[in-house]
């Protein structure tokens, strides 16, 4: 394991140089408390610093480093292009306190990627503030909440399907309603019968993810949306799966009035260890005047920003994360509309395909096509005592990522994969020959895949020690810090 | 594996109830902490809390698992047992002796009719 | 196809094979025919990757950064100089192309560097411990309302009139569904918070007084004595801190703050127009299950090898759903490793020099202002690297013929405090800024307005 920054540290080693050339001796600093303490950063050298996240960095599996079919996650390439346009001044010396006139480039490319994500989504209006999936599915509960409010009605219940990620129902905490579940039908579709018999006039929404968490598209979205809409609630579209749909289909004209896409995966921002991420939220008409944040709007002048007259709020300090935007729309225009459709046929073409490969492998509780992804069960494996959990972690020694496992929680044993379109024939028929193995292993020395992995930089961790010796800092006498 | 007392009463949330006089002392089956595996932290009601039937009166937490304490009783709390707070594996070890979560004094004991014997219980969790 | 789908013809004739269906249209057929787009999307077919580089070169050659020219913006964004080499750190696909570090076998890098940030932002604070970011400063500052509101049981939050805008803007939209009320406590001479009108509102119905210091007019607060008289009172001391400003100021935690929260752009992240920032948040040991967010902690593997994991997951909505702390799912990842290796790499003398040469700057150039002529200081307390100033004309004409010079003269306060006027400015200096821009800027003030 790689030393910790602190123990690297030397005191008095010189350290990054400053602009030097301020004034000294004229703070006006004389009624506060200083600080007396040692803060406790370490002490240095530019190449210590470079040396020590390079060694971190090789600990990382991820997409530059190899296969990594994380379901619902969407682990695709990241066009090495948007991060270097993400670094020029010319966006990242903008303050957002600008005058408009001088940040004319970064209004227009918030407006140019508004109009794309409207193309691509059907929806007349789009707030790029939203800066994570789970806070546009906040920012939509919270437009439902506001929407009814303001016809005078108040309704308190959100219907979120059984399989869907946990983040919907804690959203729809979060905006003060409160979620009802309703279990999937066998085919791991939503049931009509027990959508209706949910429904009713204190119902705000109904959340859907579309395709859904096992790769299925809800075939009688159209009798949903009717449904939902007869009852007066709105029908909200969870678009973490939109790249299974690109150029294809129209969220709004299948009945949705909102949802929110993830840049990070439709459009192929990096996923950067975990976040930033965006999760713009497109509308109806008829919802456009709630959107949060300011909306960039074209005139005479040039372009500006304003906010939506009944805006719910603002979820963010600025404009969201508009590097994350910028890439985005890099993107979107270097496919343009033939290569988002693209994305989707690629992003099913590899799902179906793997599916296809794996079924006399795997068992595929839902099987029949699937859309960009499909979820398999590790179940048959137990006799064996083998869970999901060693396989996942007998395909770290392969140098592949595991598949997102136990998700949906529907399925025991979950396994769902998600290939995503960028890769190539050659890297899904190897993932397929590795869970061949895999599951050959586990029936003739199963203890192969109880102590997975082998071959990585450290073994299976105590996760239980963690919690119950919780240690998330560095304690402060610990050595090499120079006390 | 724990020997289930045949003197308790059993929820179908799987928690026995012991009872005493008109004090009801209440934990979970080795069933339940069987499925939860390592037991990483308990929360319990605070002495005096007054409880309802079916109420959520604490956690009961595992590494990846997060699960309300209801309890099957109404009345007043009258003991908990400290001991689960620095060690919650006690809970692993002795569900039904050492591992016992808090004390009721019951305001009602019809709420007790509706409770499993033993058998009942050990038939609905397939054993 | 286009994409970056890297088959032949061959290869997916191959594979619609093995699916059995004809063409890759059929693999589309569980989706109704009236749900399909008959046309294409309503957008040009793509560009290569110099076409794409262009258009995206020319949007960014339309702006003026402001980090080019001089800089009197902050409010939250700062114009910091960043060490180069963290853009070499995060420009690593090793870092920004993976996810959230689900497998800890193959996530070291992140976690140990979760684990570091987390360590440096809990010294920086002085606070027990502190999660592994949320997504920017505003959003932090929810969070932690939302935690204190939870935490005590209690529906009442106490915000400063002197908070940054923006933030209560989004803390007023997490809450509104929350039904909390929320009591905007007015500023006095000095600029910092009216103690005798926060003790009339303290009382055993208060969940939490959120106390930023410095102040978004720039003004340290004094937080220690807010915090005995909040903490009496039974109710939490939520901290928004600018974290330079913790290598000069004392630390929250050593004056008595339960929580702390921040924007961490600061710290090595580029303006970008306002995002991605880093929400920063700190708490002392006893809310630690309360936390949202991510959190790291250290363990050891099989072997007995330390490592890192995602721990304390049970408070997170991948396991608790509705009843989560928050609904937040991935942290701020690649913006806190942009803090932590700029932390790293000025360390701790650096950063106290940063600290006191901001202080330096705002206090030299607070002295120039108030003896300009028509100029003057609404408040008399102290401040660490930016100001208001009460101009004798309006702040967006100064704006305006700032811009045309090239000086980004400040922000104007009157549209969310109108106490202070159309003519306040709030004016924030830059470790880049050099006495003779400083007195650009002042003979600039002067002209602007003669």
């Amino acid at each position: 394991m790689s030393r910790i920054l602190f123990e690297l540290s030397t005191p008095g080693r010189p350290g990054f140089a400053l602009p030097a050339g301020g004034p000294q001796g004229t703070a006006r600093l004389g009624d506060s408390k200083l600080r007396q303490d040692a803060m406790g950063l370490p002490e240095l050298s530019e190449l210590d610093v470079l040396r020590h996240f390079v060694e971190l960095s090789t600990l990382n599996h991820s997409i530059a480093a190899g296969f990594y079919p994380l379901g619902s996650c969407t682990m695709k390439y990241n066009p090495v292009l948007n991060e270097n346009l993400a670094g020029l001044p010319g966006f990242a010396g903008c303050h957002p306190g600008q005058t408009p006139e001088t940040v004319q480039g970064c209004l227009e490319l918030m407006w140019e990627l508004e109009q794309k994500l409207k193309a691509v989504t059907g929806f007349p209006a789009v707030s790029l503030q939203p800066v994570a999936g789970a806070q546009g599915e906040f920012v939509a509960m919270a437009i439902a909440r506001r929407y009814f409010e303001d016809r005078g009605e108040r309704r308190e219940l959100v219907i979120i399907p059984d399989s869907a990620h946990g983040t919907n129902p804690a959203s729809v905490a979060m905006a003060g309603l409160k979620s009802v579940t309703i279990n999937s039908g066998d085919n791991g579709l939503v049931k009509l019968e027990s959508l209706a018999e949910a429904l009713n006039d204190n119902v705000a929404a109904v959340m859907l993810t579309n395709p859904n968490t096992l790769g299925l598209f809800e075939t009688e979205i159209r009798a949903i949306a009717k449904l939902v809409h007869d009852a007066g609630a709105l029908l909200y579209m969870d678009g973490a799966n939109m790249n299974a749909l690109t150029g294809r289909v129209h969220p709004a004209s299948l009945g949705f009035d909102m949802m929110h896409l993830n840049l990070h995966k439709t459009f192929s921002t990096p996923h950067g260890g975990g976040g930033p991420g965006a999760g713009p939220v497109g509308v109806t008409a008829e919802l456009a005047e709630f959107l949060p944040g300011l909306r960039v709007v074209r005139g005479d002048d040039g372009f500006r920003a304003n906010p939506a007259s009944k805006a719910i709020g603002s979820v963010h300090g600025a404009n969201g994360n508009f590097a994350m935007l910028l890439r985005a729309l890099a993107y979107i225009i270097r496919l343009g509309g033939d290569g988002l459709k693209d994305v989707s046929g690629g992003a099913v073409l590899n799902a179906n395909y793997l599916q296809a490969r794996l079924r006399d492998t795997l068992e595929i509780p839902h099987d029949g096509l699937c859309m960009h992804e499909f979820v398999a069960s590790g179940r048959s494996l137990k006799p064996h005592g083998v869970r999901t959990m060693d396989v996942a972690k007998r395909l770290l020694d392969f140098g592949m990522h595991a598949p997102t496992i136990y998700f949906p929680l529907i399925v025991p044993e979950a396994l769902m994969i998600e290939p995503t379109e960028t890769e190539s024939l050659a890297t899904l028929d190897e993932f397929v020959a590795v869970m061949k193995q895999i599951v050959a292993e586990a029936a003739e020395d199963p203890e192969i895949l109880l102590k997975a992995p082998l071959t990585t930089p450290v073994g299976r961790l105590d996760e239980v020690g963690a919690v119950k010796n919780l240690l998330v800092v560095e304690p402060p006498t610990g050595e090499g810090e120079g006390s | 594996m724990s020997e289930y007392p045949s003197n308790c009463l059993y929820t179908k949330d799987h928690e026995w109830v012991a009872v005493e006089g008109d004090v009801a002392t209440i934990g979970i089956t080795d069933y339940a902490q069987g499925e939860l595996d390592a037991i990483t932290f308990i929360e319990l009601p605070a002495m005096g809390d007054l409880l309802e039937v079916g109420g959520a009166c604490g956690t009961i937490e595992a590494v990846k698992v997060a699960e309300d304490i209801f309890s099957p009783v109404a009345g007043e709390v009258v003991d908990v047992n400290g001991a689960l707070e620095d060690e919650p594996e006690i809970v692993n070890n002795s569900p039904f002796d050492d591992g016992w979560f808090f004390k009721v004094k019951l305001s009602n004991t019809d709420d007790l009719t509706d409770l499993m014997d033993k058998d009942a219980y050990l038939a609905m969790v397939g054993e | 196809m286009r994409g970056f789908v890297p088959h032949t013809e061959d290869e997916i004739r191959t594979m619609l094979a093995a699916i059995g269906v004809a063409g890759i249209d059929d693999l589309f057929a569980t989706v109704p025919a009236d749900c399909r787009l008959a046309a294409g999307l309503d957008m040009p077919d793509g560009l290569d990757e110099y076409g794409t580089a262009s258009h995206i070169e020319g949007l960014a050659a339309a702006n003026r950064p402001a980090g080019g020219e001089l800089c009197f913006l902050g409010g939250g964004t700062y114009d910091r100089v960043i060490p180069a080499v963290g853009s070499q750190i995060l420009s690593r696909p090793e870092f920004y192309s993976a996810y959230t570090p689900y497998q800890p076998e193959v996530s070291q890098g992140t976690l140990q560097m979760i684990f570091e940030f987390q360590t440096l932002l809990a010294r920086l604070t002085g606070m027990d411990v502190a999660n592994a970011s949320l997504y920017d400063g505003a959003s932090a500052l929810a969070e932690a309302v939302i935690l204190a509101c939870g935490a005590k049981r209690r529906k009442k939050v106490l915000l400063p009139g002197s908070l940054r805008a923006a933030g209560r803007r989004v803390v007023e939209t997490y809450t509104r569904g929350m039904d909390l009320e929320l009591v905007e406590i007015p500023w006095d001479g000095t600029g910092r918070i009216d103690s005798a009108a926060l003790s009339e509102q303290l009382g055993d119905d208060v969940a939490a007084v959120v106390v930023q210091t410095p102040n978004y007019f720039g003004v340290v607060e004094s937080l220690a004595d807010l915090a005995v008289e909040i903490q009496a009172a039974g109710a939490l001391v939520i901290a928004c801190v600018e974290p330079t400003s913790l290598a000069l100021l004392e630390s929250p935690g050593a004056q008595g703050a339960d929580i702390v929260v921040g924007e961490g752009q600061s710290i090595g992240i580029p303006m970008s127009f306002g995002g991605p920032g880093l929400g920063l948040m700190a708490v002392s040991q006893k809310l630690v299950r309360k936390i949202p967010g991510r959190i790291v902690g250290r363990t050891v593997d099989n072997q007995g090898r330390t490592g890192y994991v995602l721990t304390l997951q049970t408070r997170e909505q991948h396991i608790r759903r509705e009843k989560a702390t928050s609904n937040i799912c991935t942290n701020q990842g690649l913006m806190a490793l942009a803090a932590t290796v700029y932390l790293a790499t000025l360390g701790e003398s650096g950063l106290k020099t940063l600290a006191r040469g901001l202080a330096d700057r705002a206090g030299y150039l607070a002295d120039k202002i108030e003896a300009l002529p028509g100029f003057s200081l609404p408040f008399s307390g102290d401040i660490y690297q930016e100001l208001v100033i009460t101009a004798p004309i309006s702040a967006e004409e100064i704006r305006a013929q700032g811009a045309a010079e090239g000086i980004h003269a400040g922000l104007a306060l009157g549209g969310d405090y109108p106490l202070l006027g159309d003519n306040a400015l709030l004016v924030t200096v830059s470790e880049k800024h050099s006495i003779e821009d400083l007195d650009r800027f002042v003979a600039f003030l002067g002209r602007c307005t003669s």
